[in-house]
């Protein structure tokens, strides 16, 4: 059995050879199903085990409030805030929390100056509890104090980009910066955090919050973030519900109104990432599903003209003692070994794809085609050989012999 | 018991409301170590009996006994098996393989029998320098002469050492000498203990054979033990 195995496929790879375009062509459909999966998979494979690993150092235990407009409400002129007085509130009266914090984002995004150079950064305010509830660490130097919030000092924490932006030297504490035309002295440098989707963590400038508010001219209408952490007894479903009572209550809201605040929890981030990940591997599996299934018959197809083509010599065979099964193994193994060839070319164009479009788009993670992927390909595109393949050989190792061989 | 039995053997094709009697109603008993010639005019037929013969074809009615076996009752298989061990067989129209070499075309009998590539190279050899086509081993039949391509089909049919050899104008496409030496085979493979069954159109080959059955539409017409069935060559 082995034996006619090895025999069946070395005249299958002859036959192969002998019409290499014919053969290219019929498993097209195969090598693109099989591209096509497997550069979905190295792409979203490595995008997602890269956000995993990145929510998991952001602190699952963490809240983020935010004001929401409705679209149509922010063509009307109406805007959402979240106040400071939200957060006073919230801090008095909710229960279940350890550390909260305000947010303050820059009005726009600054401009910081060292020296000759220039950078942009994301620049916000906030309080020493920023660092409980980000989990940020400092590699070098301090947080900010609660001193510094009272007493509106000008000091801030940078980013790991933003000393890099600035060609700033490695331990940049105790320089001076400018930022919006003020000067601030540099007391800390937070451990670098890598990026979330292409968006770097450490492009970030922290000020003292009551800083940022009076370099933002005290105005009454701040629109704030308010960032949490939770105790560790705390279940994050009642403390949702006790906020949305708290915050509806505060802004006067009627039972018919829409909440006009968003809560957060870095789950749910990542949940949503991976629905939109999940729905695109749905998507693209349907796709190739599809083009293996046309694939599929496209070798069944000419899996059947060669069989055709073939009458005579199948006649000539039987004559000299094919028995049934040698006919079989061979159009058979023709099929499997086609298909698995366009799995191969599949694969090899997949990875090729997947790590160009990593590689094009900046601070994508880079392509990674996990085992199983591949596993799955050339048995997936086996499988279809072998299904399509069934009917053509079952046709030649059924030929009479001598009808076979009188066949013009 | 003889080797081959037939009992009213007939062939018969249907074409529309004509029907063509290539076989009609034949007997005729085949003894081990027989060296049989077929003749007739063409259309008597000469091949349709030889596929019987070969069981590539099975009979409309009658009886084939191949060694008192009932060839009815088997199975494709069981035919295959048949055809690879006990019959060699040279066809009129050749039948090589077009994308096989000549050596190729000899090995590939072997390859039913389950021998080593190393092994069917080595049988595949020695049958193609017994006909005389040593030298071109790696041609495809399209690249042979009319003549080669005859001794490519006598290779492969003797490849198997079958002990029955059947032949359908082996000699139909060879000169002279050739056919001389492709006779002189034969006689040696009857010595050997074989059994050849030749159609032939040429008086000097059904006369090298020791028995000569003349065909006439699908009929047995004469069927008679030559004289030098005596003298042994
Ligand atoms: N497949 C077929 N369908 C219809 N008729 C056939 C078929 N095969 C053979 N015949 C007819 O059977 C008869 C015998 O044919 P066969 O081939 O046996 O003749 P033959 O004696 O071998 O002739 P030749 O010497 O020309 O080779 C012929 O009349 C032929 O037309
Ligand atoms: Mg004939």
């Amino acid at each position: 059995m082995l034996f006619s195995l090895i025999e069946s496929s070395r005249s299958a790879l002859a036959s192969i050879i002998a019409h290499g375009l014919r053969s290219f062509l019929t498993t097209l459909g195969i090598v693109i199903g099989v591209a096509s999966v497997i550069a979905v998979i190295s792409v979203t494979q490595g995008m997602s085990s890269f956000i995993g690993d990145t929510f998991a150092s952001l602190g699952s235990n963490s809240l983020t409030i935010q004001s929401y407009t409705p679209f149509e409400d922010q063509m009307k002129g109406i805007r959402a805030r979240l106040t400071p007085e939200d957060m006073e509130l919230i801090e008095r009266r909710a229960e279940g929390i350890a550390s909260i914090t305000p947010v303050l984002f820059a009005n726009r995004a600054s401009q910081i100056k060292f020296g000759s150079q220039t950078a942009f950064s994301r620049i916000m305010g906030t309080t020493y509890a920023f660092q409980d509830v980000s989990q940020s660490y400092m590699s070098l130097g301090r947080f900010i104090a609660q001193s510094d919030n009272l007493t509106r000092r000008r000091v801030v924490i940078i980013g790991d980009k933003v000393r890099e932006n600035l060609n700033m030297p490695d331990n940049p504490v105790n320089e001076y910066v400018d930022i919006g035309g003020e000067w601030f002295k540099i007391v800390g440098l937070m451990e670098a955090k890598g990026e979330i989707m292409g968006q770097s963590q450490d492009d970030i400038v922290l000020m003292p919050y009551n800083t940022m508010r009076s370099l933002q001219g005290n105005q009454a209408r701040t629109d704030i973030q308010i960032q949490l952490s939770l105790s560790e007894s705390a279940v994050l479903e009642n403390v949702t519900a006790q906020l949305t009572t708290l915050l509806r209550n505060a802004h006067d809201l009627d039972s018919d109104e829409d909440d006009d605040f968003q809560i957060q929890t870095a789950e749910q981030l990542m949940e949503t990432f991976d629905t939109v990940i999940n729905m695109v591997t749905i998507v693209i599996g349907g796709i190739v599903s599809i083009s293996l299934l046309v694939g599929g018959i496209g070798i069944m197809n000419i899996m059947l003209v060669s069989v055709t083509e073939r009458t005579r010599e199948i006649g000539i065979c039987k004559a000299i003692g094919a028995k049934r099964h040698h006919i079989l193994m061979q159009f058979l193994i023709e099929a499997l070994l086609l298909s698995l060839l366009g799995g191969l070319i599949g694969l090899a164009i997949g990875y090729g794809l997947g790590t160009l479009i990593s590689s094009s788009i900046p601070s994508f993670p880079p392509a990674s085609i996990p085992l199983w992927s591949v596993a799955l390909a050339l048995g997936f595109s086996g499988f279809v050989g072998v299904l399509f393949g069934i009917l053509p050989a079952a046709k030649a190792a059924n030929l009479d012999p001598i009808d076979a061989l009188r066949y013009e | 018991m003889a080797l081959i039995e037939l009992n009213g053997v007939t062939k018969y094709y249907e074409m529309g409301d004509q029907v063509v009697k290539a076989l009609d109603g034949i007997d005729i008993d085949v003894e081990k170590n027989d060296y049989l010639a077929f003749i007739g005019s063409s259309g008597s037929g000469k091949s349709t009996m030889l596929n019987i013969l070969g069981c590539l074809d099975k009979p409309s009615s009658g009886q084939y006994h191949l060694n008192g076996k009932n060839v009815e009752s088997l199975d494709a298989n069981e035919l295959s098996e048949i055809r690879n061990l006990e019959i060699g067989f040279i066809f009129q129209s050749f039948n090589l393989l077009p994308r096989a070499t000549a050596l190729g075309n000899v090995m590939q009998p072997l390859v039913y029998r389950g021998i080593g590539h190393r092994k069917r190279k080595e049988m595949a050899m020695e049958s193609l320098e017994r006909v005389g086509l040593g030298d071109r081993v790696d041609h495809l039949p399209n690249q042979l002469s009319g003549g080669q391509r005859q001794r490519v089909a006598i290779a492969r049919a003797l490849v198997t050492h079958p002990s029955i050899l059947l032949a359908d104008e082996p000699t139909g496409n060879l000169d002279s000498q050739t056919t001389i030496e492709i006779m002189q085979l034969f006689d040696e493979l009857h010595a050997e203990g074989h059994t050849l069954i030749v159609v032939t159109h040429e008086d000097e080959i059904a006369q090298h054979c020791h028995r000569v059955v003349e065909m006439k539409d699908g009929r047995v017409f004469n069927d008679s033990t030559t004289s030098s069935a005596a003298v042994t060559s």
